[in-house]
């Protein structure tokens, strides 16, 4: 091999590769780096002792420490299940809710738990205070559709509402003018008849049509004075409390076209205790009945 | 130690049989595995092809973007499991080319977002996100529902999942363009067959408007679908411990 040239301003030896007059240097890496990689690789090897690595020929070598992402967080689950236990099986443990309200103590925890968990879930539709939106009752409302008692709230959390579970709450707002069941001008009259019903200003004479039309079409569900119906869902028209809006352009195109908003049911999603917890909330958020 | 590299590099015939040993290594490391990969996949019932609605919807996910602010992924960490529900596994994504479990989350993870919220409240809030959830900073994605789909694409999207591995049958593939618009249709003709190729596919209009299979009835039957396949009453998770 050639004798080692040395560069002479820098001192060091070159690899004798030279092109257009310029020499490369041999400069070795820096020992703190070339220190480092090694490391790194003994630390691999470590890695692979102590934790999951290869795939092997039955499952996969799961190291020393049997480490598993998935055992760690239902571990975990656990864990706070039992810190929750104490107040979450108490949930379950009472005859009604009602029980939950008069205890302070663990009234206090349900909500706090009632809280976040329509935080997670309900906030989304039902708006963060429960405040609702077109399309989505309010809750802090004392106007109920299907009813505002504590039994009445955690089976619509559970089931929910035309959700597609077998137990849902359903009923059918129709779409009279679009399927034909009344005619425009039916449909023209029952509006005027239905503002009239919570007192505000309307054509009389097309308000006493619409009576008539009323009382044969709509009564049934909405009953013979528009007062609503919890058991079937028929909302009150005579509150000025309206889901979708109660000026005369919507409630033309409520009759048009029908309603029938969807809540899913909750009961694959949430355990009891914490649809329990919810039901407690909710109904504490405004005039639970 | 630092100076060896010269007697590898000045001898050409050593430096080949080096590379050959070390490439050998890597190959063999890299490539033995995937052979006998089958141990390691988690055995999970029922996960389905994606019905061809479904995947038009998936296809506008990809299209607009979703997966830069939504992930789809809900990790094995406590907090993440109370908020959204069961931890992910591999196998929900398995017909997913690619997946979709994106790298951040400025929106909600989507991974279990199936079932949460009305179809109505999907169609509000894609239109204008900030009527039902006044603090959001989604834009709106109004545009969808004006937009009507052609059925006979639907033939294409499966083949093309199927040259990546997805079990499409050539049934399936057959009656794709029927399947696309029968998915919105409960009284269509073909519902038994369809319910027969996809089991527990929703059939329902989900955009309110039956006139027309608009990318919002896709997008939304996309989004009703996310992490409702997998039956988790069956579901065993000693089994499948990672």
């Amino acid at each position: 091999m050639a004798e080692k040239e040395i560069d002479q301003p820098t001192g060091v030896e070159t690899t004798g590769h030279e092109w257009d007059g310029i020499k490369e240097l041999n400069n070795p890496l820096p020992r703190w780096w070339v220190i480092v990689f090694y490391i790194s690789i003994i630390w691999s090897v470590i890695y692979w002792v102590f934790m999951p690595s290869w795939p092997g020929i039955n499952g996969y070598l799961k190291g020393v420490r049997n480490h598993t992402e998935r055992a760690n967080v239902e571990a975990s689950m656990a864990e706070l299940a039992a810190a929750r236990s104490d107040q979450m099986s108490r949930l379950l443990a009472v005859d009604n809710l009602g029980e939950i309200e008069n205890d302070p103590e663990l009234l206090q925890y349900t909500l706090k738990a009632g809280e976040s968990i329509f935080g997670d879930n309900c906030a989304t539709c039902h708006g963060a205070g429960g405040q609702g939106f077109k399309g989505y009752p309010a809750l802090v409302d004392d106007a109920w559709l299907w009813g505002g008692s504590l039994e009445d709230i955690q089976q619509t959390i559970r089931y929910g509402i035309r959700s597609g579970h077998p137990d849902a709450r359903l009923n059918t707002m129709q779409a009279f003018g679009r399927d034909g069941i009344l005619s425009s001008s039916q449909i023209s009259d029952l509006v005027e008849y239905v503002t009239s019903l919570s007192g505000r200003e309307a054509d009389e004479a097309a308000a006493a049509r619409g009576a008539q039309t009323f009382a044969q079409t709509c009564a049934t569900c909405h009953g013979p004075e528009g007062r609503g119906d919890p058991a079937q869902g028929a909302p009150n028209l005579t509150d000025h409390i309206w889901l979708y809006g109660g000026d005369k352009i919507t409630l033309q195109e409520t009759l048009y076209q029908g309603r029938g908003g969807v809540m899913p049911a909750w009961s694959d999603r949430l355990s009891e205790e914490q649809i329990a917890a919810l039901a407690v909330y909710v109904h504490s958020l405004g005039g639970g009945e | 130690m630092l100076d060896r590299h010269e007697f590898l590099e000045k001898r050409g015939l050593v430096l080949t049989v080096a590379i050959l040993i070390v490439v050998a290594i890597g190959g063999i490391v890299e490539i033995a595995p995937l052979f006998y990969l089958e141990s390691t996949i988690e055995k999970v019932k029922g996960v389905r092809p994606y019905t061809p609605l479904e995947l038009a919807g998936r296809n506008i996910y990809v299209r607009e973007g979703c997966y830069v602010c939504h992930s789809q992924m809900v990790r094995p960490l406590r907090d993440e499991v109370e908020r959204y529900g069961h931890y992910s596994l591999a196998a929900e994504s398995m017909y997913d080319h690619p997946f979709q479990w994106g790298s951040k989350r400025s929106g909600p993870d989507l991974a279990r977002v199936g079932g949460k919220y009305s179809d109505a409240w999907h169609k509000q809030h894609l239109i204008d996100p900030r009527s039902v959830v006044p603090e959001s900073i989604m834009p709106p994605y109004a545009f969808l529902e004006g937009k009507v789909m052609e059925a006979e694409d639907a033939e294409g999207w499966l083949k093309a999942n199927r040259a990546v591995g997805v079990p499409y049958t050539d049934e399936m593939i057959e009656n794709a363009a029927s399947d696309f618009s029968t998915q919105t249709d409960p009284f269509a003709d073909d519902y038994d067959g369809f319910v027969a190729r996809y089991p527990n596919a929703v059939v329902r209009d989900f955009d309110g408007d039956p006139r027309h299979v608009t990318e919002m009835d896709a997008l939304i039957a996309y989004l009703q679908v996310l992490g409702t396949m997998v039956d988790f009453e069956t579901y065993e998770p000693e089994e499948n411990y990672r």
